[in-house]
């Protein structure tokens, strides 16, 4: 089976001028990662902020272009592809924003917001677009005769769905959720879950999950992928991660999140400090300097992907 | 004794079209060395109870209690003058977002020491003193060089850090934390958290946590107070809430988590907190709740006992079904 999105050592850089007097620095917000997303299947990224994995999904979306590597959708090369299939391309991959209340226009109808899509790849005529928005509305859960509302008149809720109703509008294979559910309060967080998880069966969606709650991911991921610093330090099965971590970040992250239940015991691996500045990466392996079984060999030679223990994992020690 | 006792609080807000009442009936007790969890959604009045206690409220709100004592003094009838004093001194808050809440324009330093020197009157090189002391304290690496850093120089989990070493300046008796967390990530998060229960074992101080992180309430909280739509709705030892929560929302906010679902599809609470114009009539959560029936519409439910959690039902849940108490059949 070939997949979707197949990613191999995609980096992206940015030049960052920090001050007027200071020649630009070049920062690796993604520096190296290769991964697959088979159709129907859901990636999970997790990692904390200023991880790269946002610029992974804008990479991943095609908002941007990766500096080197390729990233192949559907079996064509992003970088090599002709305008034409480029466009077609861009219908295939769509994306939900974190934040419901920033990533809709406040002064546009959700109607016209979602008949958008389809206006402006000429797909339809007027009265069936509007006929599809309505279906489209009905299927993710929103009354259709609402659709002159403007979206301060949603709840937060809503509005997520709204926003899934849009990047659906299309019917993309691959949908790049960027944080989804972090905005949203637990009753409503539970709704937009199960909405993802049907629509994911019935249209045969693979998403590409960007999340920091472990306890999400543990739900709807069928693969994991952990990122530290521009790096995937981890990749593997929701199993592998979830009931046997290798790598320390991995175990520390998970160790971190707090479980609902007062009388779970368990270790708590405390991560001293916080993730370096991108500026001044480390050298050798990115997350020596917070690492409890970090050796010389870590501080020199960054360690390579490895298949161990039915997952890869970038690190010396396991 | 205990620290803070609040009897009855309810905070009303004028607006144009009519009084809102955010929180309405609502109390608290906290002994010394004790961590009480308040949990709710977004818009349940758990903020906005707690800014009441401090006096932080707008001109706008309206606030009635039975009675609002902190230690010996009556917070509803204190003067402004004697609120200044106590705020900051023997009442510390951590707020929700640390991005925002220190002053971009002064040095944590000055911030810290802005303090030190109106509450405890301390002279210059006491206040450096004391200042590299706190920050040492909440886990800030090279405190010296940090005390002349702006916060725009600082991670989001550093600010919080001086927050709290804000909040515990001068050894409160009682830290009021909102969401200090919600906007770390969770390796921060886990340090803040530990960070908050070594100051508690070493000062004695009550701490009342505002969240509405589930896993939070678990790891860190004694006892826990469940809001919904400005009610508290059940309060009871954080054990025995998540062991047999009695209120249908408690017990489906609990089932509604994804790390305690058995199935792919989570059990979801259809629709949203009830706003301003669509209060249902009896139970404020009865169009949301499985278990509703004619009298959750008609009356307002009268609480439980202590045994059910104080339930604000008419039929408390045990382990899961609803028990009538005296409701007609």
């Amino acid at each position: 089976m070939t997949a979707l999105v197949e990613a191999r050592d995609l980096k992206r850089d940015y030049a960052v001028k920090r001050s007027p007097f200071v020649a630009p620095t070049t920062i690796h917000a993604v520096a190296g990662v290769s991964f697959d997303l088979a159709a129907g299947r859901t990636l999970a990224v997790v990692g904390e902020s200023g991880c790269g994995k946002s610029t992974l999904a804008r990479l991943v979306t095609m908002i941007e272009e990766p500096t080197s590597g390729t990233l192949k959708i559907d079996g064509n090369d992003v970088l090599g592809v002709d305008r034409a299939l480029r466009q077609r391309l861009r219908r295939e991959v769509q994306i939900v924003f974190q934040n419901p209340y920033g990533s809709l226009n406040p002064r546009q109808t959700i109607g016209s917001t979602l008949e958008e899509p389809l206006a402006v790849n000429a797909i339809g005529a007027a009265a069936k677009r509007r006929a599809t928005v309505h279906a489209m509305m009905a299927r993710v859960g929103l009354r259709p005769e609402h659709d002159r509302r403007y979206p301060h008149m949603f709840s937060g809720g809503q509005r997520q769905r709204i926003a899934i109703a849009r990047a659906l509008m299309l019917q993309p294979k691959i949908l790049v959720l960027d944080e989804p559910v972090s905005a949203l309060d637990v009753s409503i967080r539970a709704q937009v879950l199960n909405l993802l998880a049907d629509l994911q069966s019935e249209f045969g969606l693979s998403y590409l999950f960007i999340a920091h709650d472990l306890s999400v991911i543990r739900h709807i991921a069928d693969d994991v992928m952990v990122m530290y610093l521009g790096k995937a330090v981890e990749i593997g099965s929701r199993r592998a991660i979830f009931e046997s971590p290798q790598h320390p970040y991995t175990r520390a992250l998970l160790s971190a999140t707090p479980v609902a239940d007062p009388e779970a015991k368990k270790e708590r691996i405390l991560l001293q400090g916080e993730m370096p500045s991108p500026f001044n990466p480390p050298t050798g392996c990115p997350f020596h300097p917070r690492c409890a079984l970090a050796v010389d060999h870590c501080r020199v030679e960054p360690p390579s992907n490895d298949l161990k223990h039915g997952r890869l994992v970038a690190c010396w020690r396991v | 004794m205990s620290i803070i006792e609040i009897r009855n609080l309810s905070v009303s807000f004028a607006s144009h079209s009519g009084a809102f009442r955010a929180v309405d009936g609502f109390d608290l007790t906290i002994a010394p060395n004790e961590i009480v969890a308040i949990v709710g959604e977004s818009g349940s009045g758990k903020s906005v109870a707690m800014l009441a206690v401090m006096g932080l409220l707008p001109w706008t709100a309206t606030v009635t209690a039975e009675r609002m004592r902190f230690g010996q003094h009556d917070l509803m009838t204190l003067s402004a003058a004697e609120r200044r004093r106590l705020a900051g001194r023997e009442l510390g808050m951590v707020f929700q977002e640390p991005m925002s809440s220190l002053n971009p324009c002064f040095t944590v330093g000055f911030q810290l020491g802005e303090t030190l020197k109106t509450h405890l009157g301390l002279d210059r090189a006491e206040r450096r003193r004391r200042s590299i002391g706190l920050l040492e304290a909440v886990g800030i690496t090279d405190p010296e060089r940090r005390l002349s850093a702006f916060p725009h120089q600082l991670s989001g989990g550093m600010n919080q850090r001086v927050m709290i070493a804000i909040a515990v300046a001068c050894r409160p008796k009682l830290l009021i934390a909102d969401e200090p967390t919600t906007a770390l990530d969770v390796t921060i998060q886990a340090q803040i958290l530990d960070l908050l229960l070594r100051l508690r074992k070493e000062t004695g101080m009550g701490v009342v946590l505002i969240t509405h992180d589930m896993g939070v309430v678990a790891e860190t909280a004694d006892r826990v107070v469940v809001q919904y739509a400005g009610q508290q709705v059940e309060s009871s030892s954080t054990r025995e809430l998540f062991r047999d929560p009695h209120h249908p929302y408690t017990a489906a906010l609990l089932a509604a988590l994804p790390e305690r679902a058995q199935q792919r599809v989570l059990p979801s609470i259809p629709g949203i907190v009830p706003g301003q114009f669509d209060r249902p009539a009896g139970c404020l959560f009865t169009p949301r709740c499985r278990f509703a029936f004619d009298q959750c519409r008609k009356a307002v439910p009268a609480r439980a006992g202590a045994g059910l959690g104080r339930a604000l039902c008419h039929t408390p849940l045990v382990a899961g079904t609803p028990q009538p108490q005296g409701v007609p059949a």
